[in-house]
This record gives structure tokens, C-alpha cells and sequence, in this order.
């Protein structure tokens, strides 16, 4: 049993207005130093047995083709937990 | 004479916009042949629109998980081999996911739904789709979507404007931030084409702003007959 997170966030040179209007709204609470807001994706994917290499090549994979869309979005398997 | 051509209209689960597909086939004078986003063939269909909707919900990304259903295998094997193929909306979505075309379509810039008669212009006469409008012709018909920004980096989009494959582009006003006013392209074969708007929605005088979008269900149907 073991736990992979990854994470999805749009590349930086596509425009996110989902952001932009987070942070819009994160001005009006009050916090003036709050200069960006980038909004993201993250998945949790439990997984039956441990994670080894050709486990981990075949997330890679997944996360290149379905988590994420490599020509507007980066990935990250940020943590795999035993 | 066009009776007898058969175009396939996709139904996903969440698709709005396939009866309309379907409807606009007819009137061009084809025969609509409904396909399921279950079906393992293209039961020997001449061509395949993609309609527009929110196909699984929109949930992932617009035409993420579309286009792993069973239907597109075989479908992105007959377009990797000149099948004609026309995504409107969603189904531009699923094109570029499917990477039958390059770039992606995201989220408009202005961050609202946009549902508007749109005037564009045809770029591009040399595809499948659009042989039967003039260069340059102008046309409206209705546009409908919250994720129709189409975005590609700039060598993507100086090759698209250089091999013609710029297939329509937006006139008046750029109404969801496409780069380069874009509102539809074409693979380098010319047989795949994704547009935002909806032709399929200007078909008839009666429901649609004009009829102006009929000439892309006429015109696959003509190089059927010329083919």
C-alpha cells in the first residue's frame, strides 16, 4: 500500500484567470503582500503494493497524458509514501 | 448528388450538440449515422463530427477523458489516415488533447461564459470543411463556451499561419483571448479541422442567425463526391 501525490499547475506563460480573480479576491481580505496566485490541481492516488521503478515509470506516463496536459500544463510527484 | 454519405456524429456522455450535428448533416444532405463514445468501430461512416457539450462533465479538463474512450482509437487512426473530421467546440477540445491537433483550448481570458452571434472569417478553403466557402468570406454564427482560448507557443502558431492551417479567425472582437484571433484550425493534411464556434447552430433561417454555417456539412459532402 502506498500513497503518490501529484501535483498539476498550469506552466507559467499561460495566463490563468482562475488566479488572477483568487488573488483579486485575496486583495480585498486585507493582505497587501500577497503579489501572485497561481491555481492547481492536485491528485492522491492510493496504490495496492509498493512503488517501484516500473511503477513509477508508468505514473510518470500517466501524469503526462491524462493528470496533465504537457502543452499548457507541468506535473510533479511531489511524495511517495510507503 | 450527396444521399448515401454517411457522417458520423459522437455522443459522450455530457454532449449537447449532437442532434443539431446530426440535424445539419441532413440539411446539407448527408445521412447522420449516430456513434456511441462506447463503440469499438466507426461502423464505416465517410467522415465524424465531434459535437460541442461538456463531455464527462468537463471534469479533468475540457475533453481530457473523452478522448480516452473507446471510440477514439479507431477514430484517431482513420484521421491519422485522411478521414475527414470536424470538432466543434468540445470536440476542438478533444481534438487537441487527442493531439490530432497542436495546442490547447483553456479558459477564457475574461473569465465568463460567452454566448454571442460571432463574426469570423474563413482563412483557410483548402480543407475538407471548408472548401465550399470563399477565401476570406465572412460569415457569423453562434459561439458558445467558457474554455475557447485557443493558446500554442509561438513556433506552433508561425507554422500554423505559415502552412495555411489557420482555418478561421475571429472578426470585430476577440471574445475568449485566442492567440491570434484564433477561432479554428486544421491538421497538415487538411481532413481534421477544430472550430469554437458552431456552424451546426446556423443551418436553418429559422432557429440560427443565418445559415452560413451549412457550407462545412456541404462541403465535406461535395469532396466526398469529387474524392
Amino acid at each position: 500500500m502506498a500513497r503518490v501525490v501529484i501535483d498539476v499547475m498550469l506552466k507559467p506563460e499561460i495566463l490563468d484567470p482562475q488566479g488572477k480573480a483568487v488573488e483579486g479576491a485575496l486583495s480585498r481580505l486585507g493582505l497587501a503582500a500577497v503579489t501572485s496566485v497561481r491555481q492547481g490541481k492536485t491528485f492522491t492516488l492510493e496504490l495496492a503494493g509498493d512503488v517501484d521503478d516500473t511503477t513509477l515509470a508508468h505514473l510518470h506516463t500517466l501524469a503526462a497524458t491524462l493528470l496533465s496536459n504537457p502543452v499548457i500544463e507541468d506535473y510533479v510527484i511531489r511524495e511517495v509514501t510507503a | 448528388m450527396t444521399l448515401g454519405m454517411r457522417i458520423g456524429v459522437v455522443t459522450f456522455p455530457g454532449s449537447l450538440d449532437d442532434r443539431d450535428a446530426a440535424r445539419a448533416v441532413r440539411i446539407a444532405g448527408g445521412e447522420a449515422v449516430a456513434l456511441w463514445h462506447g463503440d469499438a468501430d466507426l461502423h464505416g461512416v465517410d467522415a465524424v463530427i465531434l459535437p460541442g457539450g461538456f463531455s464527462y462533465g468537463d471534469y479533468l479538463r475540457c475533453g481530457a477523458i473523452a478522448r480516452f474512450a473507446p471510440v477514439m482509437e479507431p477514430l484517431i487512426d482513420a484521421a491519422n489516415g485522411g478521414l475527414p473530421v470536424l470538432g466543434i467546440c468540445n470536440g476542438f477540445q478533444v481534438l487537441c488533447e487527442s493531439h490530432l491537433l497542436p495546442g490547447a483550448l483553456v479558459r477564457n481570458d475574461h473569465l465568463h461564459f460567452i454566448c454571442r452571434d460571432q463574426q469570423i472569417r474563413i482563412e483557410s478553403t483548402t480543407t475538407a470543411w471548408t472548401s465550399s466557402y470563399a477565401a476570406g468570406q465572412e460569415i457569423v454564427i453562434p459561439l458558445k463556451n467558457g474554455e475557447g482560448g485557443y493558446v500554442a507557443d509561438s513556433a506552433t502558431l508561425d507554422q500554423l499561419e505559415g502552412d495555411g492551417r489557420v482555418v478561421a479567425r475571429y472578426v470585430g472582437i476577440n471574445p475568449n483571448g485566442s492567440r491570434r484571433d484564433i477561432a479554428g484550425i486544421s491538421n497538415a493534411r487538411g481532413n481534421v479541422v477544430g472550430l469554437m464556434p458552431h456552424p451546426e447552430h446556423a443551418v436553418e433561417s429559422l432557429t440560427g442567425p443565418t445559415t452560413d454555417g451549412l457550407a462545412f456539412f456541404t462541403s465535406v459532402l461535395a469532396g466526398m463526391v469529387n474524392a
